[in-house]
C-alpha cells in the first residue's frame, strides 16, 4: 500500500499518431520506473497501440494504472502504480485536463496546445509537482497560470532612441520571417 | 484574449513543430542582452521545456551554460517570465551542475513580501537546487511558508519539505508542530486575503483576479508530511487518525470535520487499515472508522475504504467464510494478473496457517504464484505442515505450484526436492503421485546439481509404489540417467529388488533398465554381476520379462550393435519426418517406392528435447529467412542438381539457424575442405538501408582456418535482372593477416529472389584472431548494360564472431574448474550506457556468449552481476563474469573477468570491449 504522497509516474501527452507532444516522468531514477529515452518510447508506443481504439478511460499497461481521456488529435494520460486509487488518478488527470482545456478555450487539439505549450507546461507544473499532486482544481491551476503580456519590452517608448526603435522593428521583422517558415 | 488572438495570428503554427536543440541553445544568447525582453524569453524558455519534455537528451555542460544564462532573467520583473523561468530551473536542476548558485535569488523570492506567485514557486524551485546541509539557513522562511494563509505557498513549502525529508529528517522533524497547524488551518474560503496570480491581459501587471482554492489540498500535503515525520510512533500516528476523524461517526461529512480533502482521506485510511493490521487492540475502533468512511460524501474516499476492508478486514476476518470469499477472489486474480495480487502477499502470508485448509491452500498457491525467492523456504516450511489434511485435488495444485517455482528459482530446489520426497511417501492418489513424479523428473532434467538426490528419492520410491505406470517411468529414468552419475552399482540394487518383487510390466521395465547399465557403464565387474542378474531372469515366468533379458545379453556380447540399440541417442527430427511423410503420402508416384528413411535428418534426443521447448518460441521470421536463404543456395549449386531435392525441401521447423548455415555451406564444394562450421555470427547485418534498390546483408561464419562472409542480396527493381553479382572487400589495414582466398558471385539475381555471393578469407596464422574492418563494394552486371559497381557499408570482424554461445547450466562449477590461471580482470567505465539493461545486452553481443542463470536482465537498476559463457574457435571454453554498477551521473561503471583454458584467449576477448 502506498503510504506516500508520490501518486503520479508520468504524464503524457500524445497526438493522433502516437507521437509525443509532451512527456513528463516523476522522480529522480529510484522511482522512476521508466529512466531512459529508450524505456519511455517503448512503453508509450505500446501504451498508445493500447488505447488509440479502445473508448475506455482507464487500462491497467505494464504495471501500472493508467487514467487517460482523449480529444480529437491529443491523449493525455496519467500514469501511476499498479495498486494507486484508479479514483485519485483520475481526479488528477481531470484537473489538469480541465485546466488546459480552460486555458484553450475547449478547443482541446494538438495545434492549439503547441500554439499554447507555456501555459500548457506552467499547468502541468501546477498541477504536479514531481509526483504529488499539488493541486486538483482545475479553476485554481488556470489561476495559477501566468500569461505572457503582449508588450515586448519594459523600456517605456520615451527612452527609446532612434537606433533602438529600428533594431526593435527589425527584430519583429525577423520574427515574423522566423514564424512564417 | 491571448488565446484568440494566436487563433488569428497564424503564422505562430509550426513554431514547435521542427525545434532542434542546436537551434534552440544558440538562440539562448538572447537572455544575455539588455534590456530584456520578457515576452520572446518566455518564449525562448517554452522552446527549452518543450524540448526536455519531448526527451531530448541534454549533456551537463549544455545544461549548466543554458541554467546561468536563465539565471541572467532574474533581474527582469515581468510575472510571467519569472514564472517560466522556475519551471526551467527547476527542470536544469537534474542535469546541470552548482545550481545551488542561483540560491540567494530564489530566497529574495521567497521573502513574505514578494509576490505570491513568487514565493509558492521560488520554494519549489529551491527545494530542487539545495541540499540538505543548506536546510537550516533556509529552516525559517519554509516553516513561516508551512503555515501560510495562502493554500498554494502553504501546499509549495509542504510538498517541498516532503521531498527533501529523506535527506533532511532531522532538521524537518522538527517542523511537526507547524505542520500539524497546516493541516488544521481554516477552509481556504474563509482567508479574505487569498489571491491568485492570473495576470490579467491589462498591463497593470497587479490586478489580480481572485481564485480561492476550494479543494483544501494542502491537508492532503500537510497529512502526508505529518505521517512521514512520525511513522515509526505508532501512538502518535493513532493519535493522529482519531483527531481527524472527528470522533466517530457523527463527525462525518459535516463541516464539522477537520479534514476536508477527499486524497487526505484516502491517506487516513492507509494509515488506519496499517494500524488495524499491527495492532489487534485498536481493530474494533479502526474498523468502525472504515466502515463509517464508506459513506463519506466522496467516492474516492469509500473506494479507498472498501478496498482497506476488503484487503485487511475480510482477509483477516475471524469468520472463515469471509477469508474464504477473499482470498479465493485474489487466487482467481492471481492466475492471470500475477502482479496485481503482489501488494497483497504480506496480508496473504498470514493466512497460510489459517485453520480452515482450504483458505490456507488458496493462500500458499496465490503466494506461490505472486511469490519472490525470499519467501519460497516459508513457504515450503507451512506447506510440509498441513500436506497430509488437504484433499488431494489441492495437493496436485500445491505440487504444480512447486514445479513451476523450483524451475523460477533452481537456488532453491534442495528444499523443494526435500518437500517432494517428503509427500511422496504420504499416502495419495495416481493422480497426486503423478504430479510428484513428473515434478521430480523436470528437477532432474533441468536441475543437473540435483539430479543424484532426485534418482535416490525415487528409487526409494518404487520400492513402495503402487502404481506401475510410475514406476514403469521411473526405472527408464533410472536406466537413462543412472549410468552417468558416480556411483552406478548404488541403482542397479534397486532396479534388481523389482525384478524379484514385481509383476511383470515392472519386471520388463526393470530388465530393460538393467541392460542399460550393463552398456553403459565401463567398469567390467558391473558388467559382470549385470550379465549374472540378467541370467537369473531368464527364469522368468513371463514371456517378455524372458524375451528381453534374453535379447540384451545378447547384445551384451557384441558391443557394436549394443551401441546401436541401447546407446543410440539419436533419434528422427520429428517435424522433417512428418512433412516428409505427408509429402509422400500426397504424391502418389512416390507411393511406389518405399519410403526412403534415411533422408531424414537424425538429431540427438538433447536436440529434440531442446526443439520442443524452443518450438513455442519459433520466430516466424527466421523460419521464413531460411527459406529465402534455401532457394537462393539452389540458384547458386545449378550443378547439384541431385541434391537439389534435398536443399529445397522445407526446412523443418525449430531447426536451429546455424543448422541451416551448416547445411547450406556444405552443399557448396568449394568450402568442402574448410572442415565444420564453427560459428556464425547470429543475425544477419544490414549493409544498406532496407529500401534501397540492392538490399545487402552479410554473415561472417567462422571455420577452423577459414572465415566466409555470405552476403545475401536481393534486387528490389523489378525491370531489372543483375548478373554475376559480387562483393569486393577491402580490409581498411593493409598488413591484416588474412588471405582472400575465393570469391564466389551470385550467378543471378532477378527481382526479389534473394541470392547469396561468397568471400572467403583464410587466416595466415592460425595463432592469431584478427580483427578488423572492411569495406565492400557490390559489383554486378545488369542484363544488357555495362558493368557497374555500388558502395556498401563497412563490415567489423570482431572478437565476438569466434565466439560461439553455449549454454551452461553450473556456472560455479565451470568458473571453478578453469581457475585463476587463464583469468583477466578489467574495470571498465562505460559512461554511455544509460542502464544496466542496455549495457548487458551490449556486452552479450559484444563478446557473443550466451548469458546464463538467467542473469541476462538485470533485476536491479544500479547492481548487476552477468554470467556468460562460450566456445573461442577451437573448441576452447570460455567463461565471463561482469559485476556492474550504474549511477545517472557516471554511467555504467563495469568490472569484467574473463576465464579460458588459455590466458591469451581471455586477453584477446576482454580486448573487444572498448
Amino acid at each position: 500500500v502506498n503510504l506516500t504522497l508520490y501518486t503520479t509516474t508520468a504524464v503524457i501527452l500524445l497526438d493522433g499518431d502516437g507521437n509525443r507532444i509532451l512527456s513528463k516522468y516523476y522522480g529522480s531514477t529510484g522511482r522512476n520506473a521508466y529512466p531512459s529515452a529508450k524505456e519511455q518510447k517503448a512503453f508509450e508506443k505500446g501504451l498508445f497501440e493500447k488505447t488509440r481504439r479502445a473508448n475506455g478511460e482507464i487500462i491497467l499497461y505494464d504495471n501500472h494504472v493508467i487514467l487517460y481521456r482523449n480529444n480529437i488529435d491529443v491523449f493525455f494520460y496519467v500514469v501511476g502504480s499498479a495498486e494507486e486509487n484508479e479514483l485519485i488518478l483520475s481526479s488528477i488527470l481531470n484537473a489538469f485536463y480541465e485546466a488546459v482545456s480552460s486555458i484553450l478555450r475547449q478547443q482541446v487539439e494538438k495545434r492549439a496546445i503547441l500554439d499554447n505549450l507555456d501555459l500548457v507546461v506552467l499547468a502541468l507544473d501546477e498541477t504536479i509537482d514531481d509526483g504529488i499532486a499539488l493541486e486538483t482544481d482545475a479553476s485554481v491551476i488556470v489561476s495559477r497560470v501566468s500569461r505572457p503580456r503582449t508588450d515586448t519590452t519594459d523600456i517605456p517608448i520615451t527612452e527609446q532612441t532612434l537606433i533602438q526603435a529600428y533594431q526593435t522593428a527589425k527584430e519583429r521583422f525577423a520574427e515574423r520571417v522566423f514564424k512564417g517558415v | 484574449m491571448n488565446v484568440s488572438k494566436k487563433d488569428e495570428d497564424s503564422g505562430n503554427l509550426g513554431i514547435f513543430y521542427h525545434l532542434d536543440k542546436t537551434t534552440v541553445l544558440q538562440e539562448a544568447r538572447v537572455f544575455n542582452e539588455t534590456p530584456i525582453i520578457p515576452r520572446k524569453c518566455r518564449l525562448l524558455l517554452t522552446k527549452i521545456i518543450y524540448l526536455l519534455y519531448l526527451g531530448e537528451p541534454l549533456g551537463t555542460k549544455e545544461a549548466t551554460e543554458l541554467f546561468f544564462s536563465v539565471t541572467k532573467l532574474f533581474q527582469s520583473k515581468d510575472i510571467a517570465l519569472r514564472q517560466m523561468v522556475y519551471l526551467v530551473i527547476k527542470e536544469l536542476s537534474t542535469i546541470a551542475e552548482d545550481v545551488i548558485m542561483v540560491t540567494s535569488s530564489l530566497m529574495k523570492d521567497m521573502q513574505p513580501k514578494s509576490e505570491v506567485i513568487y514565493r509558492a514557486n521560488a520554494i519549489r524551485a529551491l527545494c530542487k537546487i539545495i541540499d540538505a546541509s543548506m536546510l537550516p539557513s533556509v529552516e525559517r522562511f519554509l516553516k513561516a511558508a508551512i503555515i501560510d494563509k495562502t493554500p498554494s505557498i502553504s501546499s509549495a513549502a509542504l510538498v517541498s519539505s516532503y521531498h527533501l525529508f529523506p535527506a533532511g529528517k532531522d532538521v524537518i522533524r522538527r517542523w511537526a508542530n507547524e505542520v500539524h497547524e497546516a493541516i488544521n488551518s481554516k477552509p481556504a474560503s474563509l482567508v479574505g486575503s487569498a489571491s491568485s496570480y492570473l495576470t490579467s491581459f491589462s498591463t497593470g501587471a497587479s490586478s489580480y483576479a481572485t481564485q480561492p482554492s476550494t479543494s483544501n489540498i494542502n491537508q492532503y500535503h500537510a497529512l502526508g508530511l505529518l505521517y512521514l515525520i512520525r511513522q515509526h510512533d505508532r501512538m502518535a500516528v493513532t493519535k493522529v487518525i482519531q483527531q481527524l476523524a472527528g470522533g466517530g461517526r457523527s463527525g462525518f461529512g459535516s463541516s464539522s470535520s477537520v479534514l476536508r480533502n477527499p486524497f487526505a482521506y484516502c491517506l487516513l485510511i492507509r494509515y488506519a487499515a496499517k494500524i488495524l493490521d499491527e495492532d489487534p487492540n485498536s481493530r474494533q475502533q479502526m474498523y468502525e472508522l472504515l466502515e463509517a468512511w464508506l459513506r463519506h460524501k466522496s467516492d474516492i474516499v469509500n473506494f479507498e475504504a472498501a478496498k482497506a476492508i476488503l484487503l485487511q478486514l475480510f482477509l483477516s476476518s475471524p469468520k472463515p467464510t469471509q477469508r474464504f470469499a477473499a482470498i479465493r477472489a485474489l487466487n482467481k486474480l492471481a492466475m492471470t494478473h500475477p502482479t496485481a495480487v503482489q501488494p497483497c502477499n504480506l496480508d496473504m502470508e498470514n493466512l497460510i496457517t489459517d485453520q480452515n485448509r482450504s483458505v490456507a491452500t488458496f493462500a500458499i498457491t496465490t503466494l506461490l504464484k505472486t511469490g519472490n525467492e525470499a519467501s519460497v523456504d516459508r513457504l515450503m516450511k507451512q506447506i510440509t505442515g498441513f500436506m497430509s489434511e488437504i484433499s488431494d485435488e489441492f495437493k496436485v495444485i500445491v505440487v504444480d505450484a512447486i514445479r513451476s517455482l523450483c524451475l523460477k528459482f533452481p537456488s532453491k530446489q534442495a528444499v523443494m526436492l526435500n518437500f517432494l520426497s517428503g509427500v511422496l511417501r504420504d499416502e495419495g492418489g495416481y493422480e497426486f503421485k503423478r504430479a510428484v513424479v513428473e515434478a521430480i523428473f523436470d528437477l532432474v532434467k533441468f536441475i543437473p546439481e540435483c539430479k543424484e538426490a532426485a534418482l535416490a528419492h525415487l528409487c526409494e520410491f518404487i520400492e513402495d509404489c503402487e502404481f506401475t505406470k510410475l514406476s514403469v517411468r521411473v526405472l527408464h529414468l533410472l536406466g537413462v540417467e543412472g549410468p552417468k552419475t558416480t556411483t552406478p552399482t548404488k541403482y542397479i540394487r534397486y532396479i534388481y529388488n523389482r525384478v524379484i518383487l514385481e509383476n511383470s510390466i515392472v519386471r520388463a521395465a526393470a530388465v530393460s533398465a538393467l541392460a542399460k547399465f550393463g552398456v553403459s557403464v565401463g567398469d567390467v565387474e558391473v558388467k559382470k554381476s549385470i550379465k549374472v542378474l540378467l541370467t537369473r531372469c531368464l527364469d522368468d515366468n513371463d514371456d517378455e520379462v524372458r524375451d528381453r533379458a534374453t535379447l540384451y545379453l545378447k547384445l551384451l556380447e557384441d558391443e557394436t550393435s549394443a551401441e546401436k540399440y541401447v546407446k543410440d541417442d539419436s533419434t528422427y527430427s520429428l517435424s522433417a519426418l512428418e512433412k516428409q511423410l505427408v509429402q509422400y503420402v500426397s504424391t502418389s508416384e512416390a507411393t511406389e517406392k518405399p519410403f526412403d528413411l534415411s533422408a531424414i535428418p537424425k538429431i540427438t534426443k538433447a536436440q529434440a528435447e531442446a526443439e520442443n521447448t524452443r518450438a513455442r518460441n519459433i520466430d516466424h521470421n527466421t523460419t521464413s529467412q531460411t527459406l529465402g536463404g534455401v532457394s537462393a543456395t539452389n540458384v547458386i549449386n545449378t550443378s547439384i542438381t541431385t541434391a537439389s531435392r534435398d536443399v529445397t525441401t522445407p526446412t523443418p521447423a525449430g531447426l536451429d539457424q546455424q543448422h541451416v548455415y551448416a547445411r547450406k555451406l556444405a552443399a557448396i564444394p568449394e568450402f568442402a575442405s574448410y572442415g565444420e562450421l564453427f560459428t556464425s555470427s547470429n543475425k544477419p547485418i544490414d549493409l544498406t538501408e532496407s529500401e534501397t534498390e540492392y538490399v545487402v546483408s552479410c554473415v561472417k561464419h567462422i571455420f577452423k582456418e577459414h572465415i566466409i562472409f555470405q552476403f545475401n542480396i536481393t534486387n528490389t527493381l523489378n525491370d531489372t535482372l543483375l548478373e554475376n553479382a559480387s562483393v569486393v572487400m577491402q580490409p581498411e589495414s593493409d598488413d591484416i593477416s588474412l588471405e582472400e582466398v575465393l570469391v564466389l558471385p551470385a550467378p543471378k539475381l532477378a527481382y526479389d529472389q534473394p541470392a547469396s555471393a561468397y568471400v572467403v578469407y583464410k587466416r595466415i596464422n592460425s595463432d592469431e584472431y584478427v580483427l578488423g574492418s572492411f569495406s565492400n563494394t557490390l559489383k554486378y552486371i545488369v542484363k544488357e548494360f555495362d558493368p557497374s559497381t555500388v558502395q556498401v557499408e563497412d563490415i567489423d570482424l570482431l572478437a565476438g564472431d569466434y565466439v560461439l554461445p553455449t549454454y551452461l547450466s553450473d556456472f560455479t562449477a565451470a568458473w571453478d574448474q578453469l581457475g585463476e590461471d587463464g583469468q583477466v580482470v578489467e574495470t571498465f567505465a562505460l559512461t554511455a550506457m544509460n542502464s544496466l539493461k542496455d549495457a548487458c545486452a551490449k556486452l552479450i553481443s559484444l563478446l557473443g556468449m550466451s548469458d546464463v542463470e538467467n542473469t541476462g536482465t538485470p533485476q536491479s537498476t544500479s547492481l548487476h552481476t552477468l554470467l556468460l559463457s562460450g566456445t573461442f574457435l577451437g573448441g576452447i571454453k570460455l567463461l565471463a563474469k561482469s559485476r556492474m554498477t550504474y549511477a545517472p551521473s557516471s554511467g555504467v561503471t563495469m568490472e569484467l573477468t574473463v576465464r579460458s583454458q588459455d590466458i591469451e584467449i581471455s586477453r584477446f576477448v576482454i580486448g573487444a570491449i572498448a
